[in-house]
């Protein structure tokens, strides 16, 4: 059993907010480099040259790519031989006080959804925890802007609905969304499991690196699939018109119940933030 | 070639512009979010002042992070248009000439921007950082408690934008996609 105090848990956190705010992943920059060595349409060129100039400047001055700094939704692999002693959720929660405080990041969270009072240092966090086999924590921030997230749905489809009806679902999810989700987006996918778990899918979805494909190449080829008809749309960056409207398609499964065939759709933005770290 | 247009934006300089046109704006900008809108509205209802004049204003969506020590502002790049659709028709007929953000408008809104001669841009969502460094001051004036959502006054320089919507209600979240499409096509 290996003991790792909560508060060093603190300390990464913050990092994390900070880092994840300001430095775009390399990940994510090539893809945005890639689409503007494949747009052809010049209003959309011009969108794209802004949009590397401006991560440039955030990388470069460390300041925040967007204004939007988002909720903090941190994700926690916790290994089962791990004992933390004193309270991890008040611990994440202090990491992103101080991270968004020191990073001079917009507090962005209010206490009750229906009485919208700010609570001044964008605590809580939204923490997710998994239980995996080892020794060690792995923690992942991933500052979700709700531009995008406000472009989210999710679908409870039937199963005669198959592969067909969850495309086209998708696919319409993101022509809705048009300029909306400040495009060109990260599209993940949650298909399967139970309607929480299925979005839940679609959120990790987002985690996952651009440069990698589902290891199913079933689902890789649904996924570059996906990409090609949803560019084919026309919207284009912020949805002047142009080739880029999304940079990925990512999707996640999980098995289901027979009568069922949930499918979510989590949108990102150009501005697709995480970073992990391992304690 | 981006047009320069300075505030106050007139009634004559906005209905000169033409959905797609680059501008590139100077002058005074108001910063306005959802919270701040509400209030606005509230009081105007209520025949209260409000914290600027908008006739022939211009409205910024953002809520900008905190500036950074030397900085006139932090990252500023605009939200998502559509949480003011409730409020826009009223402002514009108080005189308000232009609005600046990202996304769809609402059939009201776009009803208003053409009966008042009135002019809708769009600002590259996610450009905050870019966007900041035409920021030249910003200023709270009013609603100082809602943080982020604080109306600020702005003296911004140069600040890119892109025509959506015109006074002849032409947008160019429709345009722009039907042309690249058609272009495709051949
Ligand atoms: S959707 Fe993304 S890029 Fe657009 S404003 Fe929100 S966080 Fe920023």
């Amino acid at each position: 059993m290996r003991e790792i105090q909560a508060s060093a848990l603190t300390e990464v956190v913050k990092r994390l907010c900070i880092e994840a705010n300001c430095h775009l992943p390399k990940d994510m920059q090539a893809r945005i480099t890639e689409a503007r060595a494949g747009e052809d349409w010049p209003g959309a060129c011009e969108i794209l040259d802004r949009i590397i100039e401006n991560y440039t400047i955030a990388d470069e001055r460390s300041v925040p790519i967007c204004q939007d700094t988002g909720v903090a939704c941190v994700f926690l692999e916790i290994g089962q031989d791990v004992h933390v002693s004193g309270s991890i959720a008040d611990a994440v929660n202090e990491g992103v006080r101080q991270g968004y405080s020191e990073g001079y990041l917009r507090k962005s969270v209010v206490r009750d959804p229906l009485n919208r009072v700010n609570t001044g240092d964008n605590t809580p966090a939204m923490l997710y925890y998994d239980l995996v086999p080892g020794y060690a924590i792995r923690i992942t921030v991933a500052p979700k802007g709700f531009g995008s997230e406000n472009m989210s749905q999710l679908k409870m489809l039937k199963p005669s609905d198959g592969v067909e009806g969850a495309k086209e679902f998708i696919v319409r999810v993101v022509e809705e969304a048009g300029p909306n989700p400040c495009p060109p987006i990260v599209v993940g996918v949650g298909i399967g499991g139970t309607f929480d778990k299925c979005a839940l899918l679609a959120k990790k979805a987002l985690m996952r690196s651009t440069d990698e494909r589902n290891p199913d190449p079933y689902y890789a080829a649904l996924e570059a699939e996906l990409l090609a008809r949803i560019n084919a749309l026309g919207v284009g960056p912020q949805g002047f018109g142009g080739k880029t409207t999304a940079l990925a398609v990512n999707i996640e499964t999980a098995p289901t119940h027979i009568a069922g065939l949930p499918v979510a759709v989590n949108i990102n933005c150009h501005v697709t933030r995480h970073k992990s770290e391992v304690l | 070639m981006a047009i320069r247009i300075e505030t106050p934006l007139t009634e004559e300089k906005a209905r000169a512009l033409k959905s797609g046109d680059s501008v590139l704006l100077s002058g005074t900008v108001y910063t306005a979010r959802d919270a701040a809108h509400k209030r606005i509205v509230e009081a105007m209802e209520a025949g209260k002042p409000l914290p600027f004049d908008p006739e022939n204003a211009v409205v910024y969506y953002v809520g900008p992070t905190p500036a950074k020590p030397g900085q006139a502002i932090g990252s500023a790049g605009p939200t998502t248009s559509y949480r003011m659709d409730a409020y826009s028709p009223a402002l514009i007929a108080r005189g308000q000439r232009g609005m600046i953000g990202k996304g769809k408008r609402g059939p009201a809104v776009v009803e208003a921007i053409k009966q008042h001669g009135a002019v809708y841009f769009g600002a590259i969502g996610g450009a905050g950082a870019l966007l900041s460094k035409c920021v030249r001051t910003a200023e709270v004036i009013a609603y100082d408690d809602l943080g982020a959502e604080a109306v600020r006054r702005l003296t911004v320089e140069d600040l890119p934008l892109t025509v959506v919507i015109d006074s002849e209600g032409n947008n160019l979240y429709e345009t722009g996609r039907e042309a690249y499409l058609a272009a495709r096509q051949k």
